[in-house]
């Protein structure tokens, strides 16, 4: 049982992780990595930290992209689509 | 023990200097400026071994206070009106991540219309944050009750922040004697601060985390226990501040009560004047008696009930009013007695609002309007303003 503690102090570092934010997403950015120029500019600018650098281009960590669209409105070469997100 | 005559913001550094804080994050505002003023004199000059952390604003003021007692400092500030109302956001964070902070104020009107002056507006209007709240009715209480705040904050059935005013310029700016305990009986009195808990690099946490539906209620509970709790620590404290530096202290101090017909109910330097106007009454056989209430919060309801329930009247004065309503004692006294059998006739008199002075002839005019009442057997009008220029309405 999870009891309350003073100050709401938690002591396990970086617990965020276990709470995933991706379903808050009504929006989901599409990489096309055929357009990707690998500039970055979308894990610079990803306020969540959820965008990764890998060989082929970036990859979108869904489990904790809230679909806030930034990636797509700062990629310069419009190879991030937002597209309606479906469960 | 030492003799000063000092200004009431030297007072209030100069207690919190006798507590030895680790940090005081302040943005100056008046009348309170010259609290960090006197703080920096006392680091440059090797007197007090603290960091001082200059800021942008009252709400930078108070999320430092917060940051640095969450990393185990004693930490202290000043504030005043405007000020306050800004860290107000604040203020709600530091109480809810229990920590126990002291925030010296020069309590002061808030705008519209731009004032400097005194009044109790602005801590009354923060009374919900889950802070404490002492008034000072002179100096030397100013200087005291920092010291009783860190005790009483500190203790582990409290861990909350407290505010300890005093009144613009009637104290802030106003020099009287004062009686400087020494340090090295305020050093027994107040022992280093131990967190439980504190903000470390090598051993990360949160403070204040997320607190959904499921947990949030019982998170303000404990909150509010605590604030229960603070009751009776602040008489044990206050017991053990008269043992060990000779003053006594109340929650709620009455004057020449026993007998009375009307009782007035007044907070911060309004009360000294407000003893002065009973000896007045008293000697042209008026059965008057005044009540200084020093403890706002918790609210001390049993004791206000205890000692002023055989009187016909009471007459509340508030230095504040809530538009819409009255003032915001009036408001608690009156719930105080809500549930009790028989209870007095309690009327409510707005004054001093904006630094307006408040003089022997208003507490005559607020006796013979409670006279009134006794008289009629019945409350005509609640809720009066004192020395009001209707001249100029």
């Amino acid at each position: 049982m999870v009891k309350v503690t003073l100050g709401a102090v938690n002591k396990i570092a970086g617990s965020s992780k276990n709470y995933k934010t991706g379903d808050w997403r009504t929006l989901k950015p599409v990489i096309d990595l055929e357009k990707c120029k690998k500039c970055w500019a979308c894990y610079k600018y990803c306020p969540e930290g959820c965008i990764e650098k890998t060989e082929k281009g970036p990859i979108v960590d869904y489990d904790f992209c809230k679909g806030c669209g930034i990636c797509a409105n700062e990629c310069p070469f419009k190879a991030i689509e937002m597209i309606m997100e479906e469960r | 023990m030492t003799k000063l005559t000092i200004r009431g913001n030297m007072a209030t550094a100069l207690g919190a200097k006798l507590c030895r804080p680790d940090v005081i994050p302040a943005y100056p505002i008046t009348p309170s400026t010259l609290f960090p003023e006197k703080i920096s004199e006392y680091i440059a000059d090797g007197e007090l071994d603290a960091e001082m952390i200059r800021v942008e604003s009252e709400h930078s003021a108070m999320s430092a206070c917060i940051g640095a007692s969450a990393a185990g400092a004693r930490v202290c500030t000043a504030s005043a009106s405007q000020g306050i109302a800004l860290m107000s956001e604040m203020l709600f964070i530091a109480a809810g991540m229990r920590l126990p902070i002291v925030m010296a104020v020069g309590n002061r009107a808030l705008s519209a219309p731009i004032n400097i002056w005194c009044d109790h507006q602005d801590t009354i209007s923060q009374r919900d944050t889950g802070w404490l709240q002492f008034y000072a009715e002179k100096n030397q209480e100013g200087l005291d009750l920092m010291i009783i705040a860190f005790k009483v904050c500190e203790d582990k059935r409290v861990l909350l922040p407290a505010m300890v005013g005093i009144d613009a310029f009637v104290l802030t700016h106003t020099i009287e004697a004062v009686d400087v305990p020494d340090q090295k009986l305020v050093d027994e009195f107040l022992p280093k601060y131990e967190p439980e808990l504190r903000l470390d690099p090598e051993k990360p946490m949160t403070f204040g985390s997320f607190g959904t539906p499921e947990f949030y209620q019982e998170f303000k509970y404990m909150q509010t226990e605590a604030m229960e709790k603070a009751r009776e620590v602040i008489d044990e404290v206050f017991a053990e501040f008269k043992k060990k530096f000779g003053r006594e202290y109340r929650k709620i101090t009455p004057y020449k009560c026993e007998d009375a017909d009307v009782i007035i109910l007044t907070m911060g330097s309004m009360s000294g004047t407000a003893r002065a106007a009973v000896n007045k009454m008293r000697e042209e056989g008026k059965k008057v008696g005044c009540c200084k209430l020093t403890v706002y919060r918790p609210f001390p309801a049993k004791e206000i009930v205890e000692l002023t329930k055989n009187a016909k009247v009471v007459a509340v004065l508030d230095r504040d009013i809530s538009p819409g309503f009255g003032g915001a004692l009036y408001g608690e006294v009156s719930a105080a007695f809500v549930n009790e059998e028989k209870h007095p006739f309690i009327t409510n008199y707005i004054i001093g609002l904006g630094g307006r002075d408040i003089l022997i002839e208003d507490f005559e005019w607020i006796y013979e309007r409670s006279m009134d009442v006794i008289k009629k057997g019945r409350v005509e009008k609640p809720v009066q303003w004192v020395n009001l220029n209707e001249e100029v309405l």
